[in-house]
This record gives C-alpha cells, structure tokens and sequence, in this order.
C-alpha cells in the first residue's frame, strides 16, 4: 500500500515513516512548508524550518524513500493562521494544531497524497485509529501519557480517521527515540518542537498585531462589578486564566475571567472566580458515536494539558453540544476545544464558546 | 549514451545532465594521476598545465574563440557575476552606472543586478513578448550613453526560447555598452559563434553538456575592461586567482569536444523527440498549451496544464519514474511562480500549471510512448481530485 507520511524533520515523524517502511508499505515522505522560508533567519529553532526539512530529507535519504516538498503556504494561510488571528482578535484563544490537523493535514495534504495513488496519510502523532466491528472508526489517545496527542485529532471524520495512521501511537516517547538510535536516524536526539511553528519567538501578540494592526486597541480592564482598574493594550494580549502582564496591583492574586470583545473589555477577578462546571461547544465531531440526545456520561479536557476530569455531555441542536463537569474546572477558554473521552477513547469534542458556573442542584 | 540509472526516464537536461563516460574517464585520470600544480615549473606542473591548455582549446573552439579568451570559473552562476560585476565595476569610472539585462534572465543574472542595484546602480529589465522573445527596439528604448552592460540570455532556461543577441550585441557596440550573454543553455545545444553573436562576454557550464558540475567558462573578447574576480595568484592571466580545477577542467574540455562533434546529429534529433512530445500530449490531453513559440534550443519544452498544480503533477510524475521540472530547478521553495512565465504576460495560474521537459542525449523515442501514456493518466486523476478553485 501507498502511504504518504508527513514529515516534520523531528523523531516522531522520522521513526513513523521508519515503521512504515519497515512493515513493506510503499512509502512517499512528504515535507510541508507552511511559511516564506526565503527570508531564513525569522523561523530559526522552530519547528519546520529549512534545518527541519534538511532533516526530513536526510532521514528518508537513510531509510529509502522518495521525499518532498509540497508548498501550502496559502492553504495554511487560508485554514490556520486566518483562525488564530481572528480568534484572538474576538477575545478567544485557538488551537491552531487542531486546525491544522483536521483542515490541513487530513485535507488538503490527503487530497494531494490521493493524487499521488496513496490512500492513505500517515503522521507522527502520538494517538491511535482503530476500526470497531461495526465500521466506526476510534481514535484512542496515545499509550504514553505525557505525549497523547489525541486532544488535537478530535476533529477528523469519519472519513479522514479512515485515512489516517500514527505508527508511534501505540509507543511511548522514550521507545520511539530508542528505535531511532537503533535505525541511526540522526534526528534521534533532536528535541521535540515547543511553540505553535509559525510564531517561533512565541510572541502571538505581536504576531496578531502585524496580522491584524486593528488588534492593538486599548481598552478597560474591569472587575466583575465594572470598576475600571486600569487599562489594556488589546484583548488580543490576553487568555482566560492569564495572571500577568496585567500591569495592576492587587492585594490578591487577579486573573483574566473573560474578555469582551464588543466593548473591548478585560473582566478579572480571584481565582475562584474562574471555576465554571458548565460549557457549550460548536461544531461538535461525534467520533465514536452519533449525537447523543441524552446526557451520556463522559471524562472531558479542556486544554492540551488538562486531565480529563468526570463530566456529562449531551448533543443539541445545531451541531452544538452542552457539557457539564462534575466538579468546577478552572479558566475555560472559549476557542479551546472540549474534548470528550470514555476511557482512552475520544467521544467527539467540539470547540469551546462560552462557559458558566453552572447549577450545583442539577448534578 | 548508455543509461547507468535504469528504466527511470530523465526529462531534465536543462537542470543537469549525466556526466558522459568519457568526461568521467578524463577526470578520473587526473584524479588519480596527474595531481600536479599547473604553476608549477616541474614535470608535474607541466602535465596539469597541458591539460589546462587542451581544455581551453576545446572550450574555444565549441564557442568559436580564441584559447586565450577564455577563463575558467566555477560554473555558470559564477561566470555571470563575473562578468556583470566585473564589467559594471570596471566602468564605474566613467560614469557608466546603468545596467540592462530582460525580465526572463536566470537568478544568477537577476539577483546580481538586485545586488548592484542596492549599491547605487541603475537597472532596467527589458519586457519579452508572449513567444519568450526580447525586442531589440525595447533595447533600443532603454539604452544610453549612461549604460555600463547589456546581459541578455542566450536560451532560456525554462522556455528554451532564443534571443536575438547578434542584433542586441549591435546595438550595445553603438552605444558603447559591453554586451555579455548568458550562454549556458544554448552551449553544446545548438552553434555558438562569438564573433557572430558580435558580444564581449559569454558564459558556459560544464554540467549542461555533459560534463562535471561545478566548473564553467566566462569567454572575455581581448580588450574588455573586466575587474579581477578573484585576487591572489597569477593564476587565468590574473582574472581568477587560486589554483585551478583541474580535474574539473579536464572534464569540460572533453564535454565541450563531444557536444561539437554532436552538435550537428544531435540538435535534429532531440528537436524531433521534443516536437512528438509536444504534438502529441497536446492532442491527448486538453487544456494544454505550450509557452514560448518563438525559436527554442531544440532540446526544451514548457506546457502548461490547465487546473493541475504543476507541484503535484511533478511529483506523480516522479513516483510514476518520470523525471521533469517545474520551470527553474533554482525556483523551489518558494510560492512565486516562473517569473519567466510572468513576464511573458501569463496569468499566475497558467505560470503555476507549467511543466518543464528538457530532453538530452539518453533519450529515445520510447520515452516520448512512456511519457504519451502516463501523462494524460496523471492529468486526469489530478484533476479530478482539483478542488474548487481556490486561487489567490
């Protein structure tokens, strides 16, 4: 069989594509870039950078595969970094790797790989696809717990599961540099990728601000009862939960508890001001099942690096989706997405537009 | 020549070409043997120096000059530089501080004149009509008492067209302008005259006709004002400093002797694979059209196929054994498309959709079957899966 393995430059990619080849598949290395790379210098240390794709060429050089560059710099423009703009730009914080993963990677590159007679997209992250007997195809997080990506797949359909492999899914992270060393992938030591790949540096503010120049429009920071506290450069600077770069004092500790976007407004308060048990998401993806009408009882992440915690979730209408928590849950970010797991199985998940404290008496 | 790499086709001559067997045996012999120093009095220096004599000759007699003229550099890029920065800083005295090269030239070319640009020198890039061809009037329009330098290419690189340099040269001369061209895709494809095409400087590269990569001429008519391009020893009269290439060397000379001696079975040849290819993946497959009609090296083809990205269509191509290009091997990694194409006025998505074939002397007519029966195949699955346009 074809298949196409997005490579990155960085191990897990690099060992995913090993496997492949190893287990016979007719492999074809394919390299994205997402960005002007012309310029050098600005993306240095990042992920996907020139060095990356010398590093993915070298490794499917070592292992014998044909390797490319495909250039969807107006895709990515189109699907990811149009996204996190105007996310910020509403008061929200993205997830661009879900974005990419759902919108680019299981598009745009699948439709390219199906070009190329390959059915099927592989990539190096750590979850696993799996088709029940029934004909629905699972994702299920990832066996190492520190690396479980499955929270950034949330999004694939049906359709895009049933084209994807993650071959170091079922390895942990130690396990896959450990098959590198031994294949003698130079790549084997290289440390995993931080930051979102096109803004290295990290600074997303002053990314949004050359993106979007309207962004950076000062604005009142409140507390919950009004009371202007000082003000900000741009709600754009701030996510729900932030702590500093608030530039108040305050004999206690403030937080950043929703921002407003019509008016411009950072509302902040005490820390346990932020604890809401209630969430709606939009563009709710049923992964596992259909839509469940009743209140089905599920763990749920609301962030990357969030432990799951007991919830229940129920469909409505408008491929909207109404999720509870069991206990409060700290600093729900509206543009995050909610991701809703029975054991190591991903439900479905949907992105987060607005959360509330909720109604202890309905638990 | 016998293919050493399979039942892969290469369809990319303009890009490089296989070292000829001969030019490999050549350099090997100096590899292995003759290691001396060519400025060197000994023996040793004497058998480097006669291989460097030898290969000039061959050299010159591929471009019609003398022995004497000719400088060896370290490719064509080189060679361009050389020559562009050499001549626009030798005349930088006289007040000469305008540069005239066309929008269609190579990046060797291209970003030379951005470099000097910065630097404070006046550059104009002449317009080229729809076929791929400058019009000496447009020369005419730009040109002064002010103008250091005309460069204009020979051939194209990713079109194959030909310019009308004898013309150009003429006009340059009237106007007390040193013309140099860029030859490297016309050497060793079709006659190269110096004294005919009436310029003052002319570059090659080895690796275009056969020979090594790395390695190329710059041909200097005796009396242009040429600033050294490299200072050290005495080494090329003095224009190029440090010791010579001369593995490299050996093999451009005996790269240059077997392109004249096929010039004349090879340019028809090649000329009839190109025109069967053309002719009949054009009528095989529609939405095709070809860019550059005006005269073309005979080796060179540039096709356009409508709502396929030619990004995705290379690559099919290769994964079906395949080899082409998308216009200037130079070009990848970034978004713009041919700026070749541009400047013959094509909208961005046909300059995006255009496939590059260059054929050379592996090739056979069994190709042309090979590529007449994958490429209409290709196409249509490519297109197929084309989503709605989504163009910039």
């Amino acid at each position: 069989m074809r298949v196409v393995v997005a490579m990155s430059g960085g191990v897990d990619s690099s060992v995913a594509a090993a496997l492949l080849k190893a287990q016979g598949h007719d492999v074809v290395g394919v390299s994205m870039q997402l960005y002007d790379q012309s310029g050098g210098t600005e993306t240095f240390g990042s992920c996907c950078t020139l060095d990356d794709l010398q590093d993915a060429r070298r490794v499917a050089a070592a292992i014998g595969i044909p390797h490319y560059i495909l250039n969807l710099e107006r895709q990515f423009e189109d699907t990811v970094v149009k996204n996190f703009v105007g996310e910020y730009t509403a008061g929200r914080t993205p997830l661009p790797c879900a974005h990419c993963n759902s919108d680019l990677k299981f598009s745009t590159l699948l439709d390219r790989a199906t070009g190329f007679d390959a059915a099927v997209v592989a990539t190096g992250h750590y979850a696993q696809v799996e088709l029940r007997a029934d004909g629905r195809w699972l994702l299920r997080r990832g066996t190492d717990p520190d690396k479980d990506q499955s929270y950034f797949l949330f999004s694939l359909t049906q359709a895009q599961l049933a084209q994807a492999m993650f071959p170091v899914g079922a390895l942990r992270k130690s396990e896959v540099r450990a098959t590198a060393q031994s294949l003698g992938l130079q790549v084997a030591d290289k440390p995993d990728s931080q930051e979102i790949c096109f803004v290295p540096s990290g600074d997303y503010a002053a990314f949004v601000e050359r993106r979007a120049p309207g962004a950076a429009t000062a604005g009142p920071i409140v507390d919950a009862e009004g009371h202007e506290l000082g003000r900000h450069g741009g709600i754009h600077r701030f996510t729900v939960g932030q702590r500093k770069g608030l530039g108040l004092s305050a004999p206690a500790p403030l937080y950043v508890l929703r921002l407003e976007p019509g008016t411009g407004t950072v509302v902040v308060g005490g820390r346990t001001a932020l604890d809401r048990r209630l969430l709606t998401a939009s563009a709710v993806n049923w992964v596992s099942m259909e839509p469940p009408g009743e209140w089905t009882v599920v763990t749920a992440q609301i962030r990357h690096r969030h432990a799951a915690a007991p919830a229940r979730v129920r469909a409505l209408s408008g491929g909207r989706a109404e999720l509870e928590f069991v206990e409060p849950q700290s600093a729900i970010s509206p543009g995050q997405a909610a991701v809703f797991y029975d054991g190591d199985c991903v439900v479905g998940g949907g992105w987060i537009d607005s959360a509330t404290p909720g109604d202890p008496a309905r638990a | 020549m016998v293919r050493s790499w399979g039942v892969r086709i290469y369809l990319d001559h303009n890009a490089t070409t296989p070292v000829d067997p001969a030019v490999a045996a050549a350099i090997g012999a100096v590899l292995t043997g003759d290691f001396g120093n060519p400025s060197s009095v000994h023996h040793f220096g004497q058998r480097a120096k006669a291989i460097l004599d030898e290969a000039r000759s061959s050299v010159a007699a591929l471009i019609g000059g003398q022995p004497g003229d000719v400088v060896f550099t370290g490719g064509g890029t080189e060679s361009d530089n050389a020559a562009i920065r050499g001549a626009a800083e030798s005349l930088e005295t006289t007040g000469r501080r305008h540069l005239i090269a066309t929008a269609i030239e190579h990046e060797a070319v291209l970003n030379t004149f951005k470099a000097l640009g910065k630097r404070g020198w006046r550059t104009t890039l002449l317009p080229v009509d729809a076929t791929g061809v400058v019009a000496p009037e447009a020369l005419r329009e730009a040109i002064s008492t002010d103008t250091a330098l005309v460069s204009i290419m020979h051939a194209n690189n990713e079109v194959g067209t030909v310019q009308p340099i004898a013309e150009l040269a003429a006009i340059a001369k009237a106007h007390g302008a040193v013309m140099h061209t860029d030859a490297v895709q016309s050497a060793g494809k079709i006659p190269l005259e110096v004294v005919s095409l009436g310029v003052d400087l002319l570059s090659i590269s080895a690796h275009k006709f056969n020979g090594p990569k790395g390695v190329g001429a710059l041909w200097i008519r005796r009396g242009t004002r040429l600033t050294a391009f490299a200072t050290g020893g005495k080494q090329e009269r003095g224009r190029r400093a440090g010791t010579e290439n001369v593995p490299g060397i050996a093999g451009l000379g005996i790269a240059a002797q077997l392109a004249q001696t096929k010039l004349t079975s090879e340019a028809p040849r090649l000329a009839a694979l190109r025109d069967q290819l053309e002719a009949r993946v054009c009528a095989a497959i529609a939405g095709t059209a070809v860019n550059g009609t005006g005269p073309r090296v005979p080796n060179t083809t540039n096709i356009s196929f409508d709502r396929v990205e030619a990004e995705s269509l290379l690559i099919a191509l290769d994964l079906e054994g395949i080899a082409v290009s998308t216009g200037s091997a130079c070009s990848s990694g970034t978004l713009e498309p041919s700026h070749v194409l541009k400047a013959m006025g094509f909208p961005a998505h046909r300059a995006q959709n255009s496939i590059r074939f260059s054929f050379g002397a592996g090739n056979t007519p069994s190709d042309v079957d090979r590529v007449v029966e994958a490429l209409p195949r290709v196409v249509e699955k490519l297109r197929a899966l084309t989503r709605p346009a989504r163009r910039a």
